[in-house]
């Protein structure tokens, strides 16, 4: 048995589906559109198993964007996979009028049907009261009364399932065919439904879904012959909606009543504070702040201690199994690659935590109040500020946090440009650079140098972020119209069990399907830097036959002999290899390796360089420096770590796209390999020629 | 008849039409249907975006989408 939820954006459809499915949920993709559909099993006395699944939220059965057009397709197409066998109609009591249009239109597709009274409590405390009774027979479809809050709906959903009360209307609820009513006649007889308002939807559907069940030469008959009797379908939707809202009212008049209570509510004197043009922004940044606080302080203590077990079980690992490849590969490789996707968790989760306490409260949609006009300007939406800001800890969280962007657009460009926000794992980059070649000074007596550059380079971050995307609404074009009607729900206390679930399939999907490809390509880089062509691998070998024996007993040429190693594999052949193309950016090949090597994560920049540069505690930036430092340019007899080349890498660092992980997850966000490409391709353009520029006029 | 981008904060007036047709669908599902009552009752820092006031909800809605909606103001 299929089951679909149905109802509006907030009004409680996807509370109801976590409590009738909790653990036993998953993301399902859709095959075609790139829209995340949540899945669900449960249990039903005496009837097996029922799948459910929970529809995007929308205001009526004509979609007016990409995730909105999923539910036409899967309700009016009998042959979509997902066609369900039961409708839930999930109703906002408190705004019924608006829940009863998309109602009435399932309602009128001959859907069996329930109509799950949703938030009563919160209508009530409004001052309106509805007789689900009367509800009933009015409707004629059984009308249950749920607090989806309530682990009882489960149960209450579940009983009227089982007992069958389940209903289904002879009589349609308006009667559709006196709108445009040449129309009817002229539709072919070859397309099929179940009663009139189905037929026009499968006719004039097309505009919505691809009707499978028509070939094209037909549905071009179709389209001309709707065209010729004069067919105008907005003045059709328009007409069908007002009439609906009219056998509503009359509906509502005898079901409801509304007792006059008009004290100002207490959202009302929130939103005085929360979004002033001072308050607002003062307490959003503030918030903000808690948050990474929070982030950095509460994840690095369990991102350490999945470092650390890690190191401890390769440990095990290497001690246990014979030494040689597959330990070899097993442990550098599959571990490292391991730990690195697990090492995320942490992030994802606290960041999520909040992101979710935020969203149902009703926080979010101010924060989108308050930044809509300035981000637009970009192209972007006032909910871009969450991605970007958190972009400043990760990218990864980042990314999957568009998600609260309704427009494609938006979303898109968003994600686009939130890796170029400076995020953590830049910073270990960016330390060891200005502490090389930034003299610590005072200017003015009380800033630091250093502070100061390290101050623009989040700047530079966050300026190339909104400009990049500036830059590309020119070139993204979109069939999808930019809205910001929204609903501005009420402040309310979060549902904690959603709040658990958001966290629980964020860590899921990021581990199962970005992990995957974060595995691999780290397996990858493991063999890039660990093998070579075999006679030169052999000659390092053989020039440090004792340390190849065993590296422990001679701490100092162990050291030489891993930078060897490294020179020597096949991504030190490529580090050189590139040097002639970076050479105009200042870099050498030992930079290049690191460019190469870091691709997995920025952060492997500084342990690249403690191998190249033979340091024997890679842990120790000090050491590092020190090496790095006293290395002098061939060409010019000076320090090969001037001014230009720090500032240049520094820049590199800022705006290439070196992070296997965010294009791991920008993959599975948007569903094709073309956009992080994308990114890689427009984020070194930027990364080489601003470094480009930086040593050329600098040197 | 007046815009309801252009009202000040809480005048109230009646929604009578829609200049942009697609949007208009939008409105009404929404529940900003003529006849019903509307209000802006607070406007986004820098005047942009709105929010509304229709029967039973509170609306967001930018400014050149309000402007788009002609209200009544006199009765």
């Amino acid at each position: 048995m299929k089951i679909a939820l149905v109802g509006n954006p907030n009004s409680g459809k996807s509370t109801l589906f976590n409590q009738l499915t909790g653990m036993n949920q998953k993301v399902g993709n859709f095959p075609g559109v790139t829209v995340d559909l949540m899945q669900g099993k449960m249990g039903l006395n005496g009837k097996g198993e029922a799948s459910l699944i929970d529809l995007p939220g929308t205001y009526s059965l004509y979609p007016k964007s990409m995730d909105e057009s999923v539910v036409f397709d899967v309700l009016c197409n009998p042959e979509h996979p997902q066609h369900p066998d039961l409708c839930l109609l999930v109703a906002d009591a408190s705004n019924l009028k608006r829940s009863l249009l998309l109602a009435s239109q399932v309602i009128d597709l001959d859907l069996p049907v329930v109509l799950l009274l949703n938030m009563t409590e919160l209508s009530e405390g409004k001052g309106v009261f509805t007789d689900p009774l009367k509800l009933e027979t009015e409707l004629g479809i059984p009308v249950v009364v749920i607090n989806a809050r309530k682990q009882s709906s489960a149960a209450q959903v579940k009983a009227c399932i089982e007992q069958n009360r389940v209903g289904r209307v002879e009589e349609a609820f308006i009667d559709i065919k006196t709108i445009q009513p040449k129309v009817w006649k002229a539709i072919p007889d070859f397309v099929k439904g179940k009663n009139e308002y189905d037929r026009i939807q499968q006719a004039a559907g097309q505009h919505h879904f691809r009707n499978p069940n028509l070939e094209s030469s037909k549905l071009e008959e179709v389209n001309q012959a709707l065209k010729k009797a004069g067919f105008h379908r907005h003045r059709f939707e328009a007409t069908e909606t007002v009439r609906r809202f009219e056998k509503i009212d009359e509906i509502l008049k005898n079901a409801s009543r509304e007792e006059a209570q008009l004290r100002p509510g207490l959202s009302a004197r929130i939103d005085d504070v929360l979004t002033h043009k001072f308050w607002g922004f003062g307490i959003f940044f503030l918030v903000m702040l808690v948050l990474f606080q929070a982030i950095f302080a509460w994840s690095s203590l369990p991102m350490e201690a999945i470092e650390t077990s890690f190191i401890w079980f390769s440990d095990i690992v290497r001690n246990n199994l014979p030494a040689g490849v597959f330990t070899e590969l097993l442990v550098e490789g599959v571990l490292a690659g391991l730990s690195g996707v697990l090492v995320f968790i942490p992030q994802i989760a606290f960041l999520f935590l909040f992101i979710a306490i935020l969203e149902e409260t009703g926080y979010m949609a101010r924060v989108s109040l308050i930044f809509d006009k300035i981000l637009r300007k970009f192209g972007l939406n006032g909910r871009s500020v969450i991605p970007l800001i958190s972009g400043v800890a990760c990218a990864v969280p980042a990314v999957m946090s568009a998600r609260t962007i309704q427009n494609r657009k938006e979303r898109l460009l968003t994600i686009l440009v939130t890796p170029l926000m400076s995020c953590s794992a830049r910073l270990p980059v960016y330390t060891l650079l200005i502490a090389m070649v930034i003299p610590s000074k005072m200017i003015w007596g009380f800033f630091n140098v250093q502070g100061l550059v390290l101050m623009g380079l989040y700047l530079i971050g966050f300026f190339a972020a909104i400009g990049a995307s500036w830059v590309f609404t020119k070139w993204i074009k979109s069939k999808e119209r930019s809205y910001f009607i929204m609903e501005l729900p009420d402040y309310k206390m979060p549902d904690w069990k959603t709040v658990g679930l958001t966290i629980y399939q964020k860590v899921r999907v990021f581990v199962v399907d970005a992990g995957k490809i974060i595995l691999a390509i780290s397996v990858l880089l493991w063999v890039l830097s660990s093998y070579g062509p075999k006679e030169r691998m052999q000659a390092v070998d053989q020039a440090y036959p004792e340390v190849a024996e065993n590296p422990d007993a001679f701490p100092e040429k162990a050291a030489i002999y891993r930078s060897a190693k490294l020179e020597n594999s096949f991504a030190g052949i490529l580090g050189k290899s590139i040097e002639p193309a970076i050479k105009p950016l200042g870099f050498d090949w030992k930079i290049g390796i690191a460019l190469i090597t870091s691709f997995a994560a920025r952060e492997v920049f500084v342990g690249t360089m403690a191998t190249i540069y033979s340091v024997q505690d890679p842990d120790n930036t000090g050491t590092i420096r020190e090496k790095m430092r006293s290395e002098i340019n061939p060409d010019t007899g000076k320090p090969r770590y001037n001014v230009a080349v720090g500032v240049s890498l520094m820049l590199f660092y800022a705006f290439a796209m070196q992070c296997m992980s965010t294009m791991a997850i920008v993959q599975r966000e948007l569903g094709s390999w073309k956009w992080p490409v994308l990114q890689f391709v427009f984020m070194g353009a930027m990364a080489y020629l601003s470094s480009l520029i930086a040593y050329q006029v600098l040197s | 008849m007046k815009k309801l981008g252009d009202l000040e904060v809480g005048v109230k007036g009646v929604i009578n039409s829609f200049t942009d047709e697609a949007l208009s669908l939008k409105f009404m599902e929404m529940g900003c249907l003529p006849g019903s009552k509307v209000m802006i009752c607070r406007k986004a820092p820098f005047g942009d975006p709105l929010v509304i006031e229709v029967p039973g909800s509170h609306l967001t809605i930018r400014k050149s989408e309000a402007l788009s909606i002609l209200v009544q103001t006199e009765f």
